[in-house]
């Protein structure tokens, strides 16, 4: 694109993902067509990804707010109090798109994303977590992907120095044609030094800091609110490239900032770029913000307004600041080899104005351009119950011993030890609790106090009922937090759907939300931030509907914090909770009989409540030696995990209600499987009774072996082969790039 | 004793180190890469982990030719103690006070995980609160920490005994599968000629902590402080 500006036809407003209605909306609100800057700025700011214009109606629905919460959803992240004067500061994004057209920079650059979100309200980061979901792992593209999202995060995290702790990783054939990249990061900030996007003062500078605007990412957040198709691949382009040591010195220059008093607002350039942040910060204080381009630092000659509004180019900040602290300001970022460019002011008139060398290329209300993106209630059908599943009614040839090796050495069950080997989850030396148990724990500032952290969502629940799948997303979120001694404080919500103008997908979206509300409601568990990712469909297939949670706890104390391992010989082990079989959507259905079918494991949201307040109340008396919850795989998989943590086998006693596999594989929830010492037991069981909570004593730690019942018994050597052996054999298997 | 921990651009574990050292009762100054001397009364420098301007070019390459570098080489040869780690052992081969060179992890991946170790010596002013043949759990954390160097050079390092440590398993057999990164020899760590200069990959200063994944790293620093 030369000087000349190309004029506005129905099929470059089509290109720029405006539906005619919208870009009628667009008429209307200016009185006259759009300049060729004009219409893609519209293009940045009412696409999907930035104004939620299909899930808006819905998220107002969930509960945001709670005595502990400092902000809510609307900022670059949510802050919730910890005590003591200091805040956590934490949010999840999805970075889909880009990482399926290329993995290594699409991860990298979502990790990155995330971490200035955090990093732009105030606070160091000192954790990040992820949750991936690739396609079936026998899919030609699938080991290509994960080789290149898993060295994408690592490289980045690793480079900027968080300590990466936590996640999960899921493979599903839904996800062949879309994967999933959900980064989340966490800061630590002081309560009353927490930074905002809000500008305030007339004729104030608005400063651009970081790294240089090139012509990458252009339309990313376009790309990203659209459907896959065989063309894809030629969206490359807009995948921007990451440069995590820009973003480290960027980290330790925007700190050092704040800290010197200069900075009245900052806003940091992530999806749309300079557009969004300086909209944001203009619209949120109630002025207007005029900007010259020909200030803007960039990486190559020519470029024009549009393509500099555009750019998603990484590792960039907005800020206002005080004019008196300008030179401070500017020594600061010249010590740390970055960018720093007066681009523009604060101005009076509410408009959004970009002039190139003097020539105006954009006038717009800047209010207006959030606050009047279109919004729908996008028509929606309930997705249709499915049948429960008898136990009685479901049986195959495999025995528990068979069933648990094929489920702990399966793909979704195996040990994630190759992805997270390739983190740095030690970096800080904070890191009470590594990747593998039930949350990550992290020491705050030397401790004792300190933070769990999880990720979770069970997609295959989702899919069959979105309710009751949205619930259990939430419970097992809180269900993880507890098991590590946790109070669960609130949880960032990261969407991830398929084409939401389709009834059915539409349908998911609404269920799972409603599920959520209802669940953090019932647990007093605040949504503060979040990110929603639609279009993820590749012609006309869409995702497992995954609305993953990522959630933080707090702790007292992380010398009381429990973890999953067995501990010593001769305990008893105790299962709390009720079983009823639950096989519906289960792993061992899915894995074991081939089935996917049935409806999931309703939630008791009471049950859950009750039931980990008293096991949270437990591991605070010191009374547990070893906790974990029973969620994928059920019982036998959650024993099997605490005794290859522990070194220390298992004899459990037969059913004690129920089919063997009902009782061993059963998905029900609300459940903990912890172990006390012999002497406790009866203790443990009174005071859960007396609760009027289910707790039965269902074996005794010990030797070499995982004892089923009168089944067949597993050495655990074996159990461990299957387990550690899955992921590394298939990294290793034929990688078939698909070209 | 008085430690510089030296801060170049992407540096990451400096407060990790400096950690390490006040605990063991050190006192820690960070110290800016522009800077052209270190503080008066410096014992010990120390090149922390982290990716110096981004491990661009080759790791350590550009940070070895920082300013602050030409004190870092006169204190060296002044007999003063420098130790690096991770990144911190990559600049020193890169600006010539370590011989060989770290390149690529031999399977290609960045590897983070608990370690062992074997003391090599326990004579030396970064060794002494260990005994020698004494395996310690650390951890590493890196992505090119295959050491590699010619094998006169090798020859010359194992016959003066200027291996510091060497990749080992929890009963100290040494090198086979826990040696991950390829290094020759299973060589984790090694000292200058006089024995003031120690480079190592593994990370000691992430385990001084017994509610963080252990102690085994902190007699390093202890022992270094009462050296001085």
């Amino acid at each position: 694109m030369t000087s000349t500006e190309p004029a506005i036809t129905p099929e470059l407003v089509a290109s720029h993902g405006l539906k005619p209605d919208e870009y009628e909306r667009v008429l209307k609100l200016i009185g006259r067509e759009p300049s060729f800057t004009e219409l893609g700025i519209f293009s940045a700011m009412w696409n999907e990804h930035c104004s939620y214009k299909s899930s808006k109606l819905w998220l107002k629905t969930l509960p945001v707010t709670g005595p502990k919460v400092i902000q809510g959803p609307g900022e670059n992240a949510g802050v919730v109090d910890i005590g003591d004067g200091d805040a956590v500061v934490f949010k999840m994004e999805s970075h889909n798109h880009p990482s399926f057209i290329e993995p290594y920079q699409g991860a990298a650059t979502g990790v990155g994303g995330i971490l200035r979100d955090v990093f732009t309200m105030g606070a160091r980061p000192v954790a990040a977590l992820n949750a991936l979901r690739f396609g079936d792992p026998e899919h030609p593209r699938t080991r290509h992907l994960v080789s290149g999202v898993v060295s994408g995060v690592g490289g980045y995290g690793n480079s900027f120095g968080v300590p990466t702790v936590g996640g999960l990783v899921g493979f599903h054939t839904r996800y062949d044609g879309n994967i999933l990249v959900n980064a989340m990061a966490v800061g630590l900030a002081k309560a009353d030094a927490i930074f905002y996007a809000k500008a305030t003062g007339v004729g104030l500078p608005v400063v651009y800091l970081g790294s240089k605007t090139g012509r990458d990412g252009i339309h990313g957040a376009t790309m990203a609110s659209a459907e896959f198709d065989e063309g894809s691949e030629e969206k490359r382009p807009t995948v921007q490239v990451g440069d995590p040591f820009a973003e480290k010195l960027l980290l330790e220059a925007c700190l050092e900032l704040m800290a010197s008093g200069a900075v009245v607002a900052i806003q940091d350039m992530g999806a749309a770029g300079l557009t969004c942040s300086a909209v944001e910060m203009g619209a949120k204080g109630d002025l207007g913000i005029r900007l010259d381009l020909e200030n803007v630092p960039t990486r190559e000659e020519g470029m024009t307004a549009y393509e500099m509004m555009l750019s998603e180019s990484q590792e960039r900040m907005l800020m206002v600041l005080h004019p008196e602290k300008e030179a401070v300001a500017r020594a600061i970022f010249v010590k740390w080899g970055l960018d720093f460019a007066v681009v523009g002011h604060t101005t009076d008139d509410l408009r959004f104005k970009v002039y190139l060398n003097g020539e105006l290329k954009a006038d717009l209300p800047i209010k207006e351009l959030g606050d009047e993106a279109p919004e729908y209630d996008r028509p929606w059908v309930e997705t249709p119950k499915a049948q429960a599943v008898a136990a009685a009614n479901v049986q195959t040839q495999a025995d528990s011993r068979e069933a648990l090796l094929t489920l702990i050495g399966s793909a979704e069950l195996s040990s994630r030890r190759w992805v997270w080997e390739q983190y740095d989850h030690i970096i800080l030396g904070e890191t009470v609790q590594k990747p593998g148990g039930d949350s990550a724990v992290i020491r705050v500032d030397g401790g004792p106090k300190g933070l769990a952290l999880t990720a979770d969502v069970t997609p295959r629940y989702c899919e069959a009922d979105p309710f009751e799948g949205g619930k259990q997303a939430v419970a097992e979120a809180w269900r993880n937090l507890t098991a590590v001694g946790a109070t669960p404080l609130a949880v960032t919500d990261n969407l991830n759907f398929g084409n939401p103008e389709k009834p059915e997908i539409m349908g998911q979206l609404v269920g799972c939300i409603k599920g959520i509300g209802e669940a953090c409601r019932a647990l007093d568990f605040p949504v503060v931030s979040g990110n929603v990712s639609l279009y993820n469909e590749t012609q006309g297939r869409a995702i497992l509907p995954t609305p993953t949670i990522g959630a933080v706890g707090v702790l007292a104390d992380v010398a009381k914090s429990a973890t999953i391992a067995f501990k010593r010989e001769g305990e008893a082990i105790i299962l709390i909770g009720d079983t009823k079989g639950w096989l519906g959507r289960s792993c061992w259905l899915w894995l074991v009989a081939g089935r996917e079918e049935g409806a999931p494991p309703p939630v008791d949201l009471a049950s859950e409540k009750r039931n980990g307040d008293f096991v949270r109340s437990m591991i605070a008396a010191g009374v547990t030696t070893a906790v974990h919850d029973v969620s994928d795989g059920g019982l036998l998989v959650a024993v099997a995990e605490m005794a290859l943590a522990g070194r220390i086998g298992a004899r459990l006693d037969p059913p004690h209600s129920g089919t063997a596999h009902g009782w061993f594989f059963g998905e029900d929830q609300a459940r903990y499987v912890v172990s006390v010492p012999e002497s406790q037991a009866g203790t443990v069981v009174d005071a859960a009774s007396d609760a009027g909570i289910i707790a039965l004593r269902i074996g005794v730690t010990g030797g070499e072996r995982l004892i089923p019942g009168d089944e067949a018994p597993i050495l655990l050597s074996e159990l461990r082969e299957a387990h550690e052996g899955w992921f590394p054999r298939y990294m290793a298997g034929p990688a078939v790039d698909a070209a | 004793m008085k430690s510089a921990v030296i801060l170049f651009p992407g540096s990451n574990r400096e407060r990790d180190v400096a950690n390490a050292l006040r605990r063991a009762g050190g006192a820690v100054e960070i110290v800016w890469h522009g800077e052209s001397e270190l503080p008066t009364g410096t014992d010990l420098v120390v090149l922390p982990g982290g990716f110096s301007y981004g491990d661009y070019l080759r790791c350590g390459a550009i940070a070895a030719r920082s300013p602050v570098m030409d004190a870092v080489r006169a204190h060296a040869e002044r007999g003063g103690k420098v130790l690096g780690i991770c990144n911190g052992f990559q600049i020193l081969v890169e600006s010539g006070l370590l011989p060989g060179i770290l390149t690529r992890n031999r399977d290609l991946r960045f590897i983070c995980r608990e370690q062992h170790l074997k003391v090599e010596r326990a004579d030396t002013a970064f060794t002494k609160g260990y005994a020698a043949g004494q395996v310690i759990e650390v951890c590493v954390a890196h992505g090119e920490g295959n050491y590699f160097a010619d094998p006169e050079t090798v020859a010359r390092l194992e016959g003066d005994g200027r291996v510091a440590f060497r990749y080992c398993d929890a009963d100290g057999s040494v090198g086979g599968l826990s040696n991950r990164n390829g290094s020759i020899n299973d060589i984790a760590g090694i000292y200058s000629e006089n024995l003031n200069v120690l480079g190592m990959m593994p990370h000691p200063e992430n385990l001084v902590d017994a509610a963080v994944g252990g102690t085994d790293g902190a007699a390093l620093f202890s022992g270094l402080a009462k050296a001085a």
